[in-house]
């Protein structure tokens, strides 16, 4: 049934991106508008495909690949209408949702079946960790996303050779203004994620940190952010500088969200391919 | 009954003509009238605005119409017609409402897709209704030239990007700034250009205004029309990093600016962006500043490429532009050629009716000895025999008038039978009547 519904959001998720795309090509409000209820249809259905997993599975579906990549589209896609409702761009929604649509797509290439908990996850920590990681996450891809559009509008300023994207893309200054209060939220999310990772460990293994991959590279990343905040509130980093760090570190997280599981083993590798 | 306009615009009238043949406000009822007065006008609405003269008529007989009118013209104005009908273009039927459309959407403007044209029709319609000079197809066709003005505008990017430097500088500094209400500008130098740009900004909202001028007390007075502060020419490096925006048009023939003291200015305020634009030729600004991080310099030249790719890109939409015009011109037509269909048709039918009764009184008088009962049969009979033949003509036509084909239909039927039509508003009400067979 999950698996089912899942597709259902998967293939919504796909016309809610094709549709945004085309409003951003011909630049109709009207039809930027209709994409965006449709992207709420995709979430409503994808919330719903969670809570259905959650009662077929008996646990929260966030143990392999597929379910990690599942709730980690959903929290994108949750994270972004947040940020839709007071800033209200075109081009924003047409890149986040092709962004959820490919880690969708990617959650329906893993293997979908639900299996029995490895014992060592069966924690009510489990929710609190993986949701603040992945909120966290999710908050981090949104101003990814902002900063390549930095990128661009910026190089499109400075060259001064503008393709139609200028006309259609907003100001630098509400570019980097998202990305600024990304920050703000993900950095408090993401420190609170590894915390929790922490205080779990320390009652299921007896320490609060092992150095595992996983740790390693979330911690690496963590102090990339940090960078990147100091800069911010102290130096004024802003602009084309914040968004290169933006970009670099959405990299670093994606590694360590997806590359240290299929690449390197550790005490976190029970969410591989194999599940 | 045909719609025509005759006119002249700024592309073939100098302005010396059409200074001298346009209509000021207070003389635009007295035309009407005189229009009005014409014999072969029906209905008609004067244009007149600084770029354009133009006449909207609609009349049984345009070319009467047309000559008429231009008569008209070259008399009000005390030209002759030989002189005036160099300039004048004249447009019939389906061209003359392509021509309205075209107008009112902006695409035969001297700046496509300028705004204010729609306006001025709108007067000139409204002059029209005061004066009682328009009726039901002036009326028709006005409005539907202000509803494809809307179509076009909302559905093209017509009137989308600046076409002059000041608001191509206001629309840059918006893809800078988030906004640029509560943003600091300041003037380099009180030249005209400064100021008129300086003007676009303080009009979009910006804050606060410092004048910076090599002479003080000019500095001043254009301070205080922005109600903003004059600064001394000599220390206006040590306000760089109070501003956002730099409108610099001295008279230097050096740079005044140099990257150094523009990313003193940036550390000083946290790298936040600042927007410079150098109207001076020679330059006020080292290019080298546009290298600065967060920092946006543009010179005369990048300003007017903008304008003119600008100008480019409303080209573009016009063909778009010229797409929904074809559309509703389409549908002009139909709706214009009902009102002789129509007509057409209820005459055609009286026509027959008559011929029926005739022959019908003719049959009864020849047989004296019929009942009641075949009395009423040979009147049926003759009754489904026209409704019969009628039946096709009748779908035909309306059917063609769907697809706004019906004018030769029309010609012919007057041709063959000799009809004789009256076009009165009154007849419309008997399309219903005659959809019902």
């Amino acid at each position: 049934m999950s698996i089912l519904l899942y597709k259902v959001a998967l293939l919504m998720y796909a016309l809610a991106t094709l549709m945004s795309l085309v409003a951003v090509v011909r630049n109709r409000g009207n039809e930027g508008r209709r994409a965006r209820l449709l992207l709420l249809v995709a979430f409503s259905v994808h919330t719903v495909t969670l809570v259905v997993r959650y009662f077929e599975a008996g646990y929260t579906p966030v143990t392999n690949l597929h379910e990690s990549l599942s709730f980690f589209a959903w929290a994108l896609a949750g994270v972004f209408m947040l940020l839709d409702m007071q800033i209200r761009m075109q081009v924003m929604a047409a890149a986040t949702a092709t962004l959820i649509t490919v880690f969708m797509l990617f959650g329906s290439l893993m293997p979908m079946h639900t299996q029995e908990l490895n014992p060592a996850l069966d924690s009510f920590w489990l929710p609190i960790h993986v949701g603040l990681a992945f909120m966290g996450n999710a908050v981090f891809t949104v101003a990814f996303v902002a900063a390549i559009l930095y990128l661009i509008q910026e190089r499109m300023l400075k060259s001064k050779k503008f393709s139609a994207l200028h006309y259609r893309l907003p100001s630098l200054e509400t570019l980097d203004r998202i990305n600024y209060r990304c920050l703000k939220f993900g950095f408090p999310l993401m420190t609170m994620g590894i915390i929790s990772g922490a205080v779990w460990a320390e009652s299921a293994w007896g320490t609060y940190w092992s150095w595992d991959p996983k740790e390693s590279w979330a911690l690496i990343t963590w102090f990339l952010y940090a960078a990147l905040l100091h800069g911010r509130l102290t130096v004024g980093w802003r602009g084309r500088r914040a968004a290169i760090f933006a970009i670099i570190g959405f990299f670093f997280l994606l590694f360590t969200f997806l590359g240290v599981n299929l690449l390197l083993p550790g005490l976190h590798s029970y969410s591989s391919m194999a599940g | 009954m045909e719609i025509f306009v005759v006119g002249l615009s700024h592309k073939t009238a100098p302005v010396s003509i059409r200074e001298t043949v346009a209509f000021a406000p207070e003389h635009i009822g007295d035309a009407l009238g005189q229009l009005k007065k014409l014999p072969c006008i029906a209905e008609v609405v004067v244009v007149s605005t600084c770029n354009r003269v133009e006449i909207y008529a609609a009349a049984d007989y345009a070319e009467e119409g047309i000559e008429a009118v231009t008569r008209f013209i070259a008399r009000y104005h005390g030209l002759d017609v030989e002189q005036l009908s160099k300039h004048l273009y004249v447009r019939q039927g389906d061209d003359a409402v392509r021509h309205m459309f075209r107008v009112a959407a902006s695409l035969d403007s001297m700046v496509v897709g300028e705004p204010q044209i729609l306006g001025q029709i709108k007067d000139a319609y409204g002059y029209a209704v005061e004066y009682s000079s328009v009726g039901l197809i002036m009326n028709r066709f006005l409005h539907k030239a202000f509803s494809v003005a809307k179509r076009v505008r909302t559905e093209t990017n017509i009137a989308g990007n600046a076409v002059s430097v000041s608001f191509a500088a206001v629309e840059l500094a918006r893809k800078i700034f988030d906004s640029i209400e509560g943003k600091t500008v300041m003037l380099l130098g009180a030249g005209e250009m400064c100021e008129l740009a300086a003007r676009h900004f303080v009009s979009n909202g910006v804050k606060e205004v410092l004048v910076a001028n090599r002479t003080f007390a000019r500095a001043q007075t254009l301070a205080q029309e922005f109600s903003g502060r004059a600064v001394l020419f000599e220390n206006f490096a040590d306000h760089l990093h109070q501003v956002d925006i730099v409108l610099s048009s001295t008279g230097a023939t050096n740079f005044i600016i140099q990257p150094e003291q523009v990313q003193n200015a940036l550390r000083q305020r946290k790298q936040k962006p600042m927007f410079f634009i150098d109207i001076a030729v020679p330059r006020d600004i080292d290019p080298r500043v546009n290298n600065v991080g967060n920092v946006y310099l543009y010179d005369v030249d990048d300003l007017q490429g903008i304008v003119k790719a600008n100008m480019d890109e409303r080209q573009k939409e016009a063909i778009e532009a010229e797409e929904i015009i074809n559309q509703e011109l389409v549908q002009f037509k139909g709706w214009m050629s009902s009102l002789e269909v129509v007509p057409t048709i209820v005459a055609l039918r009286q026509k027959m009716e008559r011929l029926r009764q005739r022959e019908v009184e003719k049959t009864l008088r020849q047989i004296k000895n019929l009942d009641d009962q075949g009395r009423r049969a040979v009147e049926a009979m003759s009754q489904a025999l026209v409704n019969k033949i009628l039946h096709q003509p009748t779908t035909g036509l309306k059917r063609a008038q769907k697809c706004a084909t019906a004018q030769p239909y029309v010609d012919v039927l007057h041709e063959l039978f000799e009809l004789e039509v009256e076009t009165a508003p009154g007849e419309m009400k008997k399309i219903d009547q005659v959809d019902q067979d």
